[in-house]
């Protein structure tokens, strides 16, 4: 590609110009009879230059507009498809993920599985067309931007008459007198243009800087997309999720072992208990269960001043108090603990007595309470009486094999086997109990456990949180913003004034609202004996 | 002729200017992408990963008699072998005759192995150890201070760690007798 020469003034162009950057001569013959092309005011795009190095071909391949779009279409249709299927952290979490999608929605959803739909908004893949974006639109407004800056900063006044003739609000007027253009020029000052001139050439400019919108709005975009970035910087974002028990104190994960959180005690309220509730008692009744109204968690957070080594005793010492309700977090060090969600009535402990198997009446032999968090394993009694707690299963099932088991850590479904040893005796009798169930190992006991009573507590469920990067997103979207109404509600126009053998010729531009332009012109030339610029699109095609 | 010449050197040190504008922007931008895909794949498997230093922990030992407690840093110049399980979890009760099985052989070429176990009570765990045989040291990690600094997720996770405390292997899920035994002669102190 080599450099045009401009045949009116001999000013080499570089390639893709398409109309010359010195005196405004438009380049591109082969539209003579139609209107100029006004984009980039005629610049070559910068990507347009010659491919030689591998550089320049990878900078070309991010320029081009259309690969843009195409990136953006492929990240549309791929985020809507996400949407499809529940995403995998909104899955049972007590689930295998590949399990859960293939059980679930079948061949379909093992394909979703496959193809990493099932974490599509982490997933790298996605990642990469989202960054390939934020490259296309780095590359592409440098490319475009810095011509149309270049042109828009070296206007010359002075534009050749075939430019004018090819705008689309043109007029020639054969005989004009030079006060009438004074006055035209004053109308068109105090409509705040600016006005440039030389050798009696006029051009007269305004709202030039709404021409940079979409740069402005492409830069706030660009910081958006470095804001969600910065997520993936460990100190920067932390979104973690602990369960705290009632009256137990956890670690909060996230933290690196400094903060703990107490759960002193959890609040939970339905609807239908207050007398202000009357109003729903109508809806309340159709309810199959109840409503809940409100539910917070009393907290106190701990901070672990400890030097020690992972796993010695902490040293506590509080840095925050108070009530975790939903929308109103607990704060502290920069990290917010958010009411999310909880469990009721989980087992605390189970007290038991124990009595003969034949007595009606069941009288109590010995009584005693296992701690379902923390149980002791052998009960003693000052009558001689010995139980052993064999076996404990926080959370009883029965496998395939039949063998019991626990499925979890935590008490909710708790089963027990005790071992009773009468005073004296060697050989215990072994009894399995279980919510529902009290088995006699052998048939023949003598003895018989029975509950007699249980404790429940509450756990409630908080969500970690910590983001440094909110403030580089929200400066971004501010940006973004900025750029929107800097293109949106301002509007780049000219005027040209051209004298040339005692006729005057005058064009005008305008980015956008060409209606606006018309309007503004017709008030230019009251008081004065100019007609109104012809609209040459208009004008051709009613011929 | 000067001017020609003139011509062509302004020309190229414009190619040569617009390269290195190209070629220092793509490679920030590339580079923003690589650091962001690094460390999307760093977050998803958490804090530890092969070539870190373990991180030192002391817990208390549940079948030890002996001493009270096991400090990791007191193991330096052994292989140690830490393995994060739990009663309730099946494949890590799988996996617990293996590691019993190659124990005495690799405790004598200097590899401890050491259970870490995120069981709330105490009790399911002494049941466990006694039903299984275990001589290996099996710790009780009572408030999940160890699993939150190694950042364990699924169970059970297996760290295999050289003499000198960094991490040779991390392995996600249950063991095989073959594989064990490879990943134990790997930190086999020499």
């Amino acid at each position: 590609m080599n450099e045009i020469k401009c045949e009116s003034c001999g000013f080499l162009n570089s390639a893709g110009t398409s109309i010359c950057n010195k005196c405004g001569m438009p380049l591109d013959k082969e539209n003579d009879s139609k209107l100029l092309n006004m984009r980039y005011d005629g610049r070559a795009i910068r990507s347009k230059t010659k491919n030689t190095s591998i550089v320049d071909k990878i900078w070309n391949f991010f320029s081009s507009i259309k690969i843009g779009v195409t990136l953006i279409a492929i990240a549309l249709i791929a985020s809507a498809v996400g949407t499809i299927l529940p995403q995998s952290m909104y899955i049972p979490t007590n689930v295998v993920a590949e399990e859960h999608y293939r059980d679930r929605y079948g061949l379909a959803g093992q394909i979703y599985y496959q193809l990493g739909f099932h974490e599509l908004y982490s997933s790298w893949w996605y990642l990469i067309l989202i960054a390939l974006i934020g490259i296309s639109i780095f590359i592409v407004s440098l490319d475009r931007g810095i011509p149309l800056y270049k042109a828009l900063k070296n206007q010359n006044p002075k534009r050749h008459i075939h430019f004018l003739k090819r705008q689309k609000l043109f007029n020639q007027y054969d005989q004009y007198s030079q006060e009438d253009l004074d006055k035209l020029v004053t109308n068109i000052k105090k409509r705040r243009y600016k006005i440039f001139e030389k050798d009696g050439h006029i051009l007269a400019e305004k709202g030039r800087f709404s021409r940079w919108g979409p740069y402005v709005n492409h830069a706030g975009l660009i910081i958006f997309l470095i804001g969600t970035l910065l997520r993936f910087v460990p100190f920067m974002y932390v979104d973690e999720f602990v369960w705290v028990r009632e009256g137990e104190t956890a670690i909060i994960p996230g933290t690196s072992q400094q903060y703990y959180v107490e759960n002193q005690e959890f609040i939970f309220e339905t609807y239908g208990n207050d007398e202000e509730d009357a109003k729903f008692s109508e809806i309340l009744s159709q309810q199959n269960s109840a409503i809940p109204k409100h539910f917070e968690t009393k907290a106190v957070i701990y901070e672990d001043v400890s030097e020690g080594v992972i796993g010695s005793e902490p040293e506590l010492e509080e840095v925050a108090s108070g009530e975790i309700i939903v929308n109103k977090p607990i704060q502290f060090g920069g990290f917010a603990l958010y009411q999310d969600s909880y469990q009721l009535n989980e087992f605390q402990s189970m007290s038991f007595k124990l009595h003969e198997t034949t007595d009606e009446n069941e009288a109590s032999i010995v009584e005693f309470t296992v701690d379902l968090t923390n149980p002791d394993s052998v009960y003693t009694f000052e009558n001689g009486f010995r139980i052993e707690l064999d076996q404990y299963y926080p959370d009883y099932i029965l496998d395939d094999d039949g063998t019991p088991r626990s499925q979890t850590n935590y008490p909710r479904n708790p089963a027990f086997v005790f071992f009773v040893y009468p005073p004296g005796e060697s050989d215990p009798e072994a009894s399995f109990l279980a919510i529902g169930q009290n088995i006699d190992g052998t048939g023949e006991n003598t003895y018989k456990l029975g509950l007699t009573n249980f404790d429940v507590r509450d756990v409630s469920g908080l969500n970690v949180t910590k983001d440094l990067t909110l403030p580089v997103i929200g400066l971004g979207a501010f940006i973004f913003m900025i750029g929107v109404i800097q293109g949106m509600y301002w509007q780049h126009r000219r005027i040209w004034i051209h004298p040339a053998q005692g006729k005057l010729f005058i064009a005008s531009h305008t980015n956008k609202n060409w209606y606006g332009m018309t309007n503004e012109f017709e008030k230019i030339i009251t008081n004065t004996k100019f007609s109104m610029l012809q609209d040459q699109e208009k004008v051709t095609k009613d011929n | 002729m000067d001017k020609i010449e003139q011509a062509n050197k302004t020309k190229k040190n414009k190619k040569r200017n617009r390269l290195i504008y190209r070629t220092s922007i793509l490679t920030v931008l590339f580079g923003a992408l690589l650091f962001a895909l690094i460390s999307n794949l760093m977050a998803d498997d958490e804090t530890l990963d092969v070539g870190d230093k373990a991180p030192d922990f002391q817990l208390t030992h549940l079948n030890g008699g002996q001493s009270e407690t096991i400090r990791l840093g007191d193991l330096k110049g052994k292989g140690v072998m830490l393995n994060f399980w739990a009663t309730y979890c099946e494949p890590c009760e799988r996996e617990m005759p293996y590691m019993e099985t190659l124990y005495p052989e690799y405790k004598q070429k200097g590899v401890e192995i050491i259970a870490v176990s995120v069981d709330a009570t105490e009790l399911v765990i002494d049941k466990f150890v006694e039903q299984y045989g275990l001589s290996f040291p099996v710790l009780h990690d009572n408030n999940s201070l160890v699993m939150d600094a190694y950042g364990i997720r699924p169970l059970p996770t297996t760290f295999f760690i050289d003499e000198n405390g960094v991490i040779v292997e991390r392995v996600m899920g249950e063991l095989t007798l073959e594989n064990l035994e490879g990943y134990l002669q790997k930190i086999e102190p020499s």
